[in-house]
């Protein structure tokens, strides 16, 4: 690999076609069947319910500086965190890694020209969009207060707010996560290159593969149960609502029998791009492939057996109580092994601090924080008091922001370069990686006390001796919302001025950095042949390989 | 604790320290384990830090002990999370049998709540220290969920059932509860204050207080206005004297004890569980009876005592 040192210019975008300049207009656009053109169409949608979900974490947090309320109205503070959640959750946070990165990557890892239903990957996204725009007018028209988990009866028989548009987009929008899900697994099942057997796949398919697992058994059950929330709404058809004979504690099973698994879509895609980054900033084969692997496909199927630690103090039985406790805590274990294997990673590594390493390193401490945090509430005589108080608030958030979210920035740093073919100014993205760090644990650590001392959620008020901590964390939740502005600024920037990137700028391994950047429509101009290992960095043991390197020095 | 800046809620029931010594172990392990990455990633960031492009570091990627160590240690430490977890969980659930029972009604966006004696409040709960007490609490609407921080008690309020808590406070003082479930509207205005007072204290304020009938007497009442005696207290219906807490044999050959959700749903929907040797003619109750009656009702029955044997014809 001495040639890899030879600095050659890389030649300018437009003297060669790729997918980004091979036709342009608006159809050419909306009607594209190219995954990675589809990846894009995705990146700009969730881009832009993350900065409308964003705001209204905004609003909640400033209103939340004064006890009696700084800001806005109870009724108006409901509707915010409803909408806060609904959009973080079903239109930012499930379809981030998998629809943006999963699908430009998915094909181009495994050395396949595109999915394995593009016309369907296309639909998957005006799916979503439908589903998007129903929320939106939600929004819009008055706005919905059920909390984003929509819990009966109060949704179904005592809330006279867009409920019913609310909940249809979700359940619309589900069926896109389905059929995307679907599309990966016959994509890795079907269209590996020859030689890409299911052991020298990058981890991040495997995590993918996962989660798609989840996403084709776990999505059904909440339309489902959308569904007969909004059939009960409309024509008053006993389900849940005890006074026409339902049981309110059954939509709470059928929920979270989804959206714990859900949780998983959320974190398993960010894992994958972990494996991703701290190997090729290290310059390291994973450590432990197949326990990293093997731990992935365990978390997906435990995490179907976990749905009833949300409901500890709902009233179920004492023994379902202590399954479900066992259960929980047995996620802990496959989620240790991740990082450790991660943290082992690098023992001896060569350990760059790109930006996207940055990112990966934040990810693994922030994970840890919060799975660590999950312990408390797994466990049941603590979670009996921290239950449905900020505790909750701020573990979930660790997870999912510290988590999913540095994972998705991290991968969007990491493959941004072969996304755009240009690179971004790395002492910004570095600076941002800090910020959203710092921001983070000052908006989020200080809830975990709150949590304790026994704040609930979804309070738009609260008494004056949680105010310190509150203002603590909406002091955080600024530095937070300018961190998140910043790669904004920056990667918008680079699509036109960024430096040219080359095909490999980060030296990793993986098929898809052995294309131009940006890629050919078509990916690849012959079917690459498989015969290493995933990140096949060369081993510095080998006694050639030494006298190699120091040669090309 | 260092005061200003309290780390946990007042300790201020029998349960509260047992809680938290088990939040404070939790936190121990957290915290080391956190350290112990934190460090590792910092020590080998630094250490191995690229010192050129070129760098080719030994590809080390399987030692088998050690995934051995990390994974069995973890799975001794959640084992032992697990079996102080859930033994305290099974003991702080258990009610002592000599508790005093008050009644709890949560209805947007306000707690009701009514003692034995017959005594009424609302958004406030006065109880003497050193007793147990037990809540028995059902919702008239959504769900709701009754929180006190200082007693590290919790539980849904849920319409169409009773739940139960208990706690016994060991200081006097006012404390802090919540509606912890999202139940609408004005879902944060759903807080109270638990008033623990010396027991004779307790007394002077139960005998000043201004009273109805007691729970029990008001529910002989209902017995009579509602027309329940012509049939239950005839022989046409069961009897209720010794009914509750005792085994019902149904005409489905299953047995079910005499609780406050069996009675609850004999009143609501009495074709549901039909006593062996009795007909199915009793009406519905839904709507002509608020949640308040019923419990009125379920506390004189339970006024009548527990009888030996069991209700239906074998």
């Amino acid at each position: 690999m001495s040639t890899a040192t030879v600095e050659v210019p890389p030649a300018p975008l437009e003297s060669r076609v790729h997918y980004l300049n091979k036709s342009y207009g608006v159809k050419a656009w909306l009607l594209t069947t190219d995954h990675k053109r589809i990846a894009l169409l995705y990146l700009a949608s969730i881009t832009f319910f993350f900065f409308i979900g964003g705001a209204a974490a905004v609003l909640m947090r400033l209103n939340l500086i004064e006890p009696t309320g700084a800001l806005v109205e109870p009724a108006t503070y409901n509707k915010l965190f409803t909408m806060h959640g609904i959009i973080m959750v079903f239109f930012f946070l499930i379809p981030s890694i998998p629809a943006v990165l999963g699908n430009f990557l998915v094909p181009m890892m495994i050395g396949a020209r595109d999915v394995a239903f593009p016309r369907l990957n296309l639909l998957s996204w005006y799916v979503f969009m439908t589903g998007g725009l129903m929320v939106l007018y939600a929004v819009i028209s008055g706005g919905v207060d059920t909390g984003w988990t929509f819990y009966t009866p109060l949704s179904t028989a005592y809330l006279n707010t867009h409920v019913m548009s609310a909940a249809l987009g979700v359940f619309v929008a589900g069926f896109s996560s389905i059929l995307t899900g679907l599309n990966f697994v016959v994509t890795i099942h079907k269209m590996r290159a020859p030689g890409m057997t299911w052991f020298k796949m990058p981890l991040f398919l495997w995590s993918i593969y996962a989660t798609s697992i989840i996403q084709i058994l776990g999505t059904p059950v909440l339309a489902i149960t959308l569904g007969l929330v909004a059939v009960e709404r409309a024509f008053h058809v006993g389900i849940f609502d005890p006074a026409v004979g339902g049981d309110p504690v059954l939509f709470q099973h059928l929920f979270w029998f989804y959206s714990h698994p859900a949780v998983y879509i959320m974190i398993l895609p960010s894992m994958g791009v972990i494996s991703e980054l701290v190997t090729a900033f290290s310059k390291k084969r994973i450590f432990g492939y197949s326990f990293v692997a093997f731990s992935s496909v365990a978390i997906a199927v435990i995490s179907f057996l976990v749905w009833g630690h949300h409901m500890f103090v709902s009233g179920q039985s004492v023994y379902a109580g202590l399954v479900f406790s066992a259960l929980s805590f047995a996620v802990a274990i496959p989620s240790a092994i991740k990082v450790f294997n991660w943290t082992a990673t690098l023992y001896k590594g060569s350990v760059s601090y790109d930006a996207p390493m940055l990112y990966a390193l934040g990810f693994i401490g922030l994970f840890t924080m919060g799975g660590l945090t999950g312990l408390f509430l797994a466990t049941l005589a603590v979670d009996v008091h921290v239950h449905d108080t900020y505790f909750v608030i701020a573990h979930f958030h660790y997870i999912m922001v510290g988590g999913a979210v540095m994972g998705y920035l991290g991968g969007i740093h990491f493959w941004w370069p072969k996304i755009t073919g240009r690179l971004y100014p790395d002492g910004w993205a570095r600076f941002a990686a800090l910020v959203i760090f710092v921001g983070f644990n000052l908006t989020f650590f200080p809830q975990y006390m709150l949590g304790y001392l026994g704040m609930p959620r979804r309070y738009a008020v609260y008494p004056p001796e949680f105010q310190v901590l509150n203002v603590m964390s909406s002091a955080g939740a600024s530095i937070l919302g300018i961190g998140y502005l910043i790669p904004l600024v920056y990667l918008v920037w680079s699509m036109r001025y960024g430096p040219v990137a080359g095909p490999n700028p980060w030296g990793a391994k993986g098929l898809e950095w052995k294309t131009p950047s940006p890629p050919p429509t078509e990916n690849f101009e012959e079917t690459p042949v498989v015969t290493e290992e995933a990140y096949a960095y060369p081993d510095g043991r080998q006694a050639g390989a030494l006298i190699e390197a120091k040669e090309s020095q | 604790m260092w005061h200003g800046f309290p780390l946990r809620p007042d300790q201020a029931s029998t349960i509260a320290r047992g809680v938290d010594h088990l939040y404070y172990f939790l936190t121990a392990v957290d915290l080391s384990f956190t350290v112990l990455i934190f460090l590792t990633i910092f020590y080998f960031a630094v250490k191995y830090r690229r010192r050129s492009k070129d760098e080719r570091p030994p590809q080390i990627s399987e030692y088998l002990p050690v995934e051995v160590i990390w994974t069995v240690i973890p799975l001794f430490l959640v084992v032992a999370m697990y079996l102080w977890g859930s033994s305290l969980y099974i003991r702080n659930s258990r009610p002592p049998t000599a508790a005093t029972e008050v009644f709890v009604i949560g209805k947007q966006w306000m707690w009701h709540l009514q003692h034995p004696e017959g005594v009424r409040e609302i958004n406030e709960l006065h109880v003497p220290v050193g007793r147990p007490i037990k809540l028995t609490m059902t919702s008239d609407d959504v769900i709701h969920d009754f929180f006190i921080p200082a007693f590290r008690v919790k539980k849904d309020v849920v319409p169409g059932r009773y739940s139960s808590i208990w706690f016994e406070a060991t200081k006097t003082g006012r404390y802090h509860f919540f509606c912890a479930q999202y139940c609408g509207a004005y879902h944060s205005h759903m807080t109270g204050w638990v008033i623990v007072m010396d027991p004779v204290e307790y007394q002077h304020w139960l005998s000043g207080a201004v009273k109805g009938e007691s729970m029990a007497a008001s529910g002989a009442q209902l017995y009579q206005q509602f027309g329940c005696i012509s049939c239950h207290g005839t022989g046409k219906g069961p009897p209720f004297a010794g009914l509750y807490g005792k085994p019902v044999l149904l005409n489905d050959g299953q047995t079910v004890t005499a609780d406050d959700d069996y009675l609850r749903e004999s009143i609501l929907d009495p074709s549901a569980k039909i006593v062996n040797g009795y007909t199915a003619i009793m009406p519905t109750f839904r709507g002509q009876i608020t949640e308040e009656q019923l419990l009125q009702i379920i506390a004189y029955i339970k006024s009548l005592g527990t009888a030996e044997g069991s209700l239906g014809k074998p």
